[in-house]
């Protein structure tokens, strides 16, 4: 098969699966109103898989922020920080995130998705192992793949199957990285992180925790699944994003291993990018302070996610495990799914759309995210919408 | 060690049936993800099923030069004698 039969066979498979006319994964927003609503086509939609936890893309003090970075420093820095050089910004930020977690170390990336390949090919080579849950988001796998080290999943949140994995590695369980995520990003489930910390000690082996969907969700400060279970102290790396709760991109690693900075000198998705824009790190910066100050954005948002979560249940929709800010509705087949999405999008709702082999084992999803800034409108209109298709999804 | 392997391909071939279409022909040639329509998130299912029987982890990135049930049966065998 020639380089471009190849993908010719994908624009197959998608005329096969997608309705014609309906660009499912490039939706066109043509105008954007606020963090829940934009426009599409013609009309007015809301929001609700845009994983803006903490709403805070218009928050003014990110806007005021990045602002005034863009006219004192410019649109871009051009390249790496190893070549030109690290504004004073970058270095602020970094401290500023090390506080936060009060942690020895931080270094930031250019987005979340090189925050995990950075730290995971940067801790892992050949010859180690990286034991990840068999749900982990694509940037892990991807981290894991360009580590060369030899990958072995394990089956989604099973400790007995963590265990036996451990326990058949012998000695190497040593040179072993953990990895598994605070909120997975399909399902919206927690990683049960006491049994893992347990584990990981009994086997001597290193943990990396990727937070980038509980940032901001979870603990008193924000800090994620760490400061929920007060576990902080027993993770080896903490990994996360400021494209979801932070509203803006990029990502990062905290560690109190002092061996982290050592990361900016052999890392290849940190050295052989261009830093983020002075604009992306300093709206970053007033969202942190929000989002560490935002105990009261945190009680909205775990308000508006159980009444989310209560009405589907009570609708017979069949949801992820445990109420989250991701909240996933279960079809049985891509079609089922497909009709769902389309209909609440006729609603004026716009949502994700998760087909195999991307759902977790060759489901299909219809995944929502629930922000803070929804208002108990927003939320009954939700509701409403998901009450009529019901018929038209299940018939 | 012959007879271990047979005992590994019987295995295998006792979890495929599982995984495919009744009729399905199974041979040590046959093609897993060609003719016997195991895609990638099956594939990983039947691992994890082989994994308990035989009591190893199959690295994922061994698995990417395995096309045929007799290079899988290979491979669990391999594994399952270096332990
Ligand atoms: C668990 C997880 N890790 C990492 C990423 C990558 O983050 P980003 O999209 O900011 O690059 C994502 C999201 O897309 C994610 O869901």
């Amino acid at each position: 098969m020639s380089l471009l039969d190849k993908l010719d066979a994908v624009a197959a498979t998608r005329k096969a699966l997608l309705p014609e006319g309906i660009d499912v994964f490039g939706t066109p927003i043509e105008e954007v109103y606020s963090s829940t609503e934009a426009r599409i086509g013609d009309r007015r939609i809301l929001f609700l898989g845009t994983n803006n936890y903490l709403g805070l893309t218009f928050a003014s003090e990110c806007l005021a922020a990045a602002h005034s970075a863009i006219d004192s420093e410019g649109t871009g820095t051009t390249g790496s920080r190893m070549a030109n050089g690290s504004y004073s910004g970058h270095r602020a930020l970094e401290r500023e995130f090390a506080d936060f977690y009060h942690c020895h170390s931080c270094i930031v990336f250019t987005t979340g998705y090189q925050a995990n390949l950075a730290t995971i090919s940067g801790l892992a080579g050949a010859g180690d192992v990286v034991l990840i849950d068999g749900d982990s988001h694509a940037s892990i796998y991807d981290g894991c793949r360009l580590s060369g080290a030899e990958i072995i999943r394990f089956r989604h949140n099973d400790m007995v199957d963590l265990e036996k994995r451990l326990r058949r590695l012998g000695d190497r369980s040593r040179s072993t990285l953990i990895i598994v995520e605070g909120i997975y990003s399909m399902l919206g489930d927690r990683a049960p992180l006491a049994e893992i910390v347990k584990l990981k000690n009994a086997y001597g082996s290193t943990l990396l925790l990727d937070e980038a969907h509980s940032l901001g969700v979870l603990g008193k400060t924000g800090q994620g699944l760490v400061e929920e279970t007060g576990l902080i102290d027993k993770v080896d790396f903490i990994t996360g994003t400021f494209s979801k709760s932070l509203g803006g991109i990029g990502g990062y690693c905290v560690s109190n291993h002092p061996q982290l900075d050592q990361l900016r000198y052999v890392s290849r998705p940190y050295i052989f990018t261009a830093s983020p824009t002075p604009a992306t790190i300093a709206s970053t910066r007033a969202a942190l302070k929000l989002l560490h100050d935002g105990i009261e954005l945190r009680q909205q948002l775990w308000k508006n996610v159980h009444q989310l979560y209560s009405r589907l249940d009570d609708l017979g929709y069949q949801l992820g495990p445990e109420p989250s800010p991701v909240i996933a509705i279960i079809l049985d087949t891509p079609r089922q799914a497909l009709m769902l999405w389309k209909g609440l999008l006729d609603h004026g709702i716009y949502v994700n759309l998760v087909l195999p082999p991307a759902a977790p084992d060759g489901r299909s999803l219809v995944r929502c995210s629930v922000s803070a800034v929804h208002t108990s409108e927003q939320m009954d209109h939700v509701g409403s919408a998901f009450a009529e298709l019901r018929e038209i999804t299940f018939a | 060690m012959a007879s271990d392997y047979t005992d590994v391909l019987q295995k295998l071939c006792h979890h495929l049936k599982q995984f495919c279409e009744p009729d399905a022909q199974i041979t040590p040639q046959t093609d897993l993800i060609h003719q016997l329509a195991i895609d990638s998130v099956k594939l990983l299912n039947l691992v994890m099923e082989i994994e308990d029987e035989f009591d190893i982890s199959v690295p994922l990135n061994a698995l990417a030069d395995v096309q045929t049930v007799q290079e899988l049966a290979n491979l669990i065998h391999r594994i399952k004698s270096a332990q």
